[in-house]
């Protein structure tokens, strides 16, 4: 098992005092919380200072880590002997379990205190985790394979790591940042009391073409200066297949195309819109030939872009 | 043997939960939960029925709350205010999504 410093990671001296100790938690936990912090690997480092803050809170669990002795962070270390009677150790032993783990254990040995207290159901708990799904998974729906490792406290208090595998259908249309939930898919119950809920927090990687927009899809439509003043016929992608969009001619940057019900569905309700946003693109290097034709063109033409902006310089 | 696939929920449609799931999903005690209804941070389907139910929308809410009340050692009334911040970051940055979107 790997060494974490606790008292290093809240920046507190060893011998810090318990208000120090929660002063220091506090001050992180404002910076670094991940439902108030946008700070780079947020959640992380919010992790890592609430696991160390639950450990140094409470004086029993304290004076344990202090037993486990200082080592340098990220060492490889084994529980002295006699931490064993704190902790009834798990059939994996302590190979497979992290430092947080083995304060798991000792909170749910005292929490099963009595015998009383064991033959009471107690509902499994919620399991939490990140999927990253495509575009074109969200567009779709997807069938998604999930490995995760939870916790497991066998009959004497030990605990251990079992892996935890739940195959889910993630439904079409939904969005980044939702969340969703799998009934039953978290921890087991105990003594009859029912599962715990798995929640999933969808993260939809960034396409390169189509952005979301609650259901609808907004997409670039880049043209040439000809095609935007003489109208066009373009193949354009959409999530579902090409579509041929008539572009009307006049059309100006900025505007937008829609298309109907090429947007994302959800669930059995109609599907959003696809909107080409026009963008007018000009060729950077024009040959003598097709520079002769811009110079005859901007002879003739009496067009004007700039009619307000001069109207306005002239007052 | 072939795991069985389970469908993952939407929390936005108008499924219903009722209030011992809720506190169960929270994880908060009952009378604290209690206090944040009270407050207006969470909102039962018709408040003035007998035994109150929920859009399955605020168990995220209620986990929320649980989160905010054990990682800031806050009592029910600080959460509640830290909830409406919360729902109005995410609508914030809901919009802004929005936006980017549409400006590309």
């Amino acid at each position: 098992m790997k060494y974490k410093d606790y008292y290093e990671i809240l920046g507190v001296k060893r011998d810090a005092g318990a208000d120090e100790i929660k002063t220091a938690y506090r001050r992180l936990a404002r910076k670094y919380h991940p439902d108030v912090s946008k700070e780079k690997d947020a959640e992380e480092k919010f992790k890592e200072m609430a696991e160390a803050y639950e450990a140094l809170k409470d004086p029993e669990k304290r004076a344990a880590y202090d037993q486990l002795g200082r080592h340098d962070p990220g060492q490889e270390f084994r529980p002295p002997p006699d931490w064993g009677q704190h902790f009834a150790q798990g059939q994996g032993g302590f190979d497979d379990i992290d430092l947080s783990d083995l304060f798991a254990g000792l909170a749910g040995q005292r929490g099963r205190g009595g015998a009383r207290r064991s033959d009471r159901p107690m509902p499994g708990s919620d399991y939490e985790a990140v999927v990253r799904i495509s575009f074109h998974q969200a567009f779709n729906g997807a069938e998604v394979d999930l490995e995760l490792s939870a916790l497991e406290w066998d009959a004497d208090g030990g605990v251990r790591r079992v892996p935890h595998r739940v195959k889910t259908r993630i439904p079409r249309g939904v969005t980044d940042g939702e969340k969703l939930r799998v009934p039953g898919k978290g921890g087991r119950g105990r003594n009859g009391g029912p599962d715990g809920d798995l929640y999933l927090d969808i993260e939809v990687q960034v396409h390169p073409l189509y952005r979301i927009s609650g259901q609808d899809l907004y997409v670039d439509l880049p043209l040439a200066p000809w095609e935007a003043v003489l109208g066009t016929s373009v193949n354009l992608p959409t999530p579902a297949g090409p579509v041929t969009l008539k572009v009307p001619a006049g059309s100006r940057a900025g505007q937008q195309m829609r298309l109907a019900g090429r947007g994302m569905a959800r669930g059995s309700g109609a599907a959003g819109n696809l909107l080409a946003i026009v963008r007018i693109e000009v060729p950077t290097v024009v040959d003598d030939g097709q520079r002769k034709l811009y110079e005859e063109l901007s002879a003739v033409s009496n067009f004007n872009p700039r009619a307000q902006l001069d109207q306005e310089a002239a007052r | 043997m072939i795991a069985p696939t389970d469908d993952a929920l939407r929390l936005d449609t108008v499924t219903e939960v009722t209030w011992t799931q809720l506190v169960t999903a929270s994880g908060l005690p009952e009378g604290e939960l209690r206090e944040l209804v009270q407050y207006g941070a969470l909102v039962p389907t018709d408040p003035a029925a007998p035994t109150w139910t929920f859009e399955s929308r605020w168990l995220v809410v209620a986990r929320t709350a649980s989160r905010l009340r054990r990682d800031f050692e806050l009592d029910p009334h600080g959460v509640s205010v830290l909830l409406s911040y919360v729902e109005r970051i995410e609508r914030l940055e809901a919009e802004l999504r929005s936006l980017r979107a549409r400006l590309g």
